[in-house]
């Protein structure tokens, strides 16, 4: 039998990590299986570690690097002996106490666990997507914007994440076209208004991208207008794909309540989910505001129920 | 930094490459990318556990855009493993320790 934890926490973003805070603050001494690197979301620090500068966190006047502000967080709960695993959970039993979450073959047991996967980045789901990642095609702008000095690229959504890569973008790129499939944005007026100032930035409205082009690297985009049904091709070298997210709950499939769209089902106003000791804070039960902060505030949320509910039942 | 992940430059590069017993996986990073940080330690685990069958290191994409060019690198952390200087596999993107000692495994 593994020695049975107090509290493991899945996830390691803004929300994850203020738990791990909370947590370790009040001596129960948190697992944090952190997930492992990847060039997407779904990553140790979660989605701001493929951000440049955090302008709205409180607390930093000045903004803050995402990776910065994720690095201090795990800083900050490694003070108060939180404990890390960078790998990925790969298994969960949540039928029976204490919960039982295994990395490959390695069993760890909690009489608590609190949920923080997060979401990842959608992908467009093209057939030549998987050929082209990393050769023009791109998931973190951040990482890959460098690479298109002086060329022609695109942002493929509209939301906040698509302008905020868009504007940074355009500090390489020649030329910048934002492939939206509605006519307005779904992005917050600062960052529309931002955007619409920059002449950088050129707008193609109602429009999908069906294909790429290119074999070995990038060389266009084939868009498909859908009100006219005009399909034309976009000569670009690098395209940025910014369509949203998919809550990680694969894991939990069958475990926990999940909403139609799968992300997980809290009870209001708290942090409990269907099941008696396994709480859930973050991005992983939020579609809503999806924000560092609410992430954070909820992550606080999480640590507290489980405190209180391991109080309740026994545990200290 | 591990004393086992050298740097090497524009300059630098194919001399060390080329002049390896040993297979060289050279990470192409830089300061303003969040993934290649978090893979930055992972490798060092892996330079220090395979030390004497595979070699380790760090190219800084900002510093050296010429080696980075040479070889098409458009986005990092990119992992090219080199054999008698030439390049035998590519990894595109950010991996954990296990996928990445699997990919790495045919060389050591």
């Amino acid at each position: 039998m593994p020695d049975i934890r107090k509290v493991i926490i899945i996830g390691s973003g803004p929300a994850g990590l203020t738990a791990a805070i909370y947590s370790a603050r009040a001596s129960l001494h948190p697992l944090v299986i952190e997930g492992e690197p990847s060039s997407t979301s779904d990553q140790p620090g979660g989605q701001l570690m493929l951000t440049t500068e955090v302008e709205n966190y409180p607390g930093f006047p000045d903004g803050i690097m995402g990776p910065e502000l994720m690095m201090s967080f795990r800083a900050q709960a490694e003070r108060f002996g939180a404990e890390f695993i960078t790998e990925k959970a790969t298994r969960v039993d949540l039928s029976s106490r204490p919960f039982g979450v295994w990395i490959g073959d390695r069993e760890f047991r909690a009489e608590a666990v609190i949920v923080s996967t997060g979401a990842t980045s959608l992908m467009l789901g093209l057939e030549d997507e998987t050929r082209l990642l990393g050769h023009g095609l791109s998931t973190c702008a951040t990482c890959d914007g460098f690479f298109f000095r002086g060329q022609e690229i695109a942002v493929v959504g509209g939301g906040d994440s698509a302008l905020e890569e868009a504007l940074f973008l355009t500090k390489f790129a020649s030329k910048l076209t934002l492939i939206h499939r509605r006519d307005e944005l779904r992005a917050s007026r600062i960052m529309q208004d931002r955007a619409r100032a920059n002449e950088k930035i050129e707008f193609l409205w109602d429009t999908v991208v069906e294909g790429l082009l290119g074999d070995s690297k990038l060389e266009g985009a084939v868009v498909r207008n859908v009100k006219t049904g005009a399909v034309t091709t976009l000569p670009v070298t690098g395209l940025f794909v910014a369509i949203g997210h998919r809550p990680n709950t694969d894991l939990f499939k069958g475990q926990l309540d999940m909403e139609d769209n799968g992300y997980l089902v809290t009870r209001p106003d708290s942090s409990f989910t269907n099941v008696e000791g396994v709480f859930a804070c973050g991005d992983v039960q939020d579609h809503t505001y999806r924000q560092a902060i609410t992430a954070a505030g909820s992550g606080c949320m999480a640590a507290i129920d489980a405190e209180r509910w391991l109080a309740a039942h026994g545990v200290h | 930094m591990s004393q086992l992940i050298a740097n090497v430059s524009d300059s630098t590069f194919d001399e060390t490459v080329a002049g390896s017993a040993e297979p060289v996986v050279v990470d192409f990073w830089a300061e303003w990318c969040g993934p290649c940080k978090m893979i930055a330690p992972i490798l060092e685990e892996i330079a220090t556990e395979h030390a004497g069958k595979i070699r380790v290191v760090k190219l800084n994409v900002d510093d050296n855009p010429d080696v980075a060019r040479r070889f098409d690198v458009m986005s990092i952390p990119t992992l090219i493993v080199f054999k008698d200087g030439r390049p035998q596999k590519r990894l595109i993107g950010a991996k954990g320790k296990g996928q990445l000692l699997q990919e790495l495994t045919e060389f050591m």
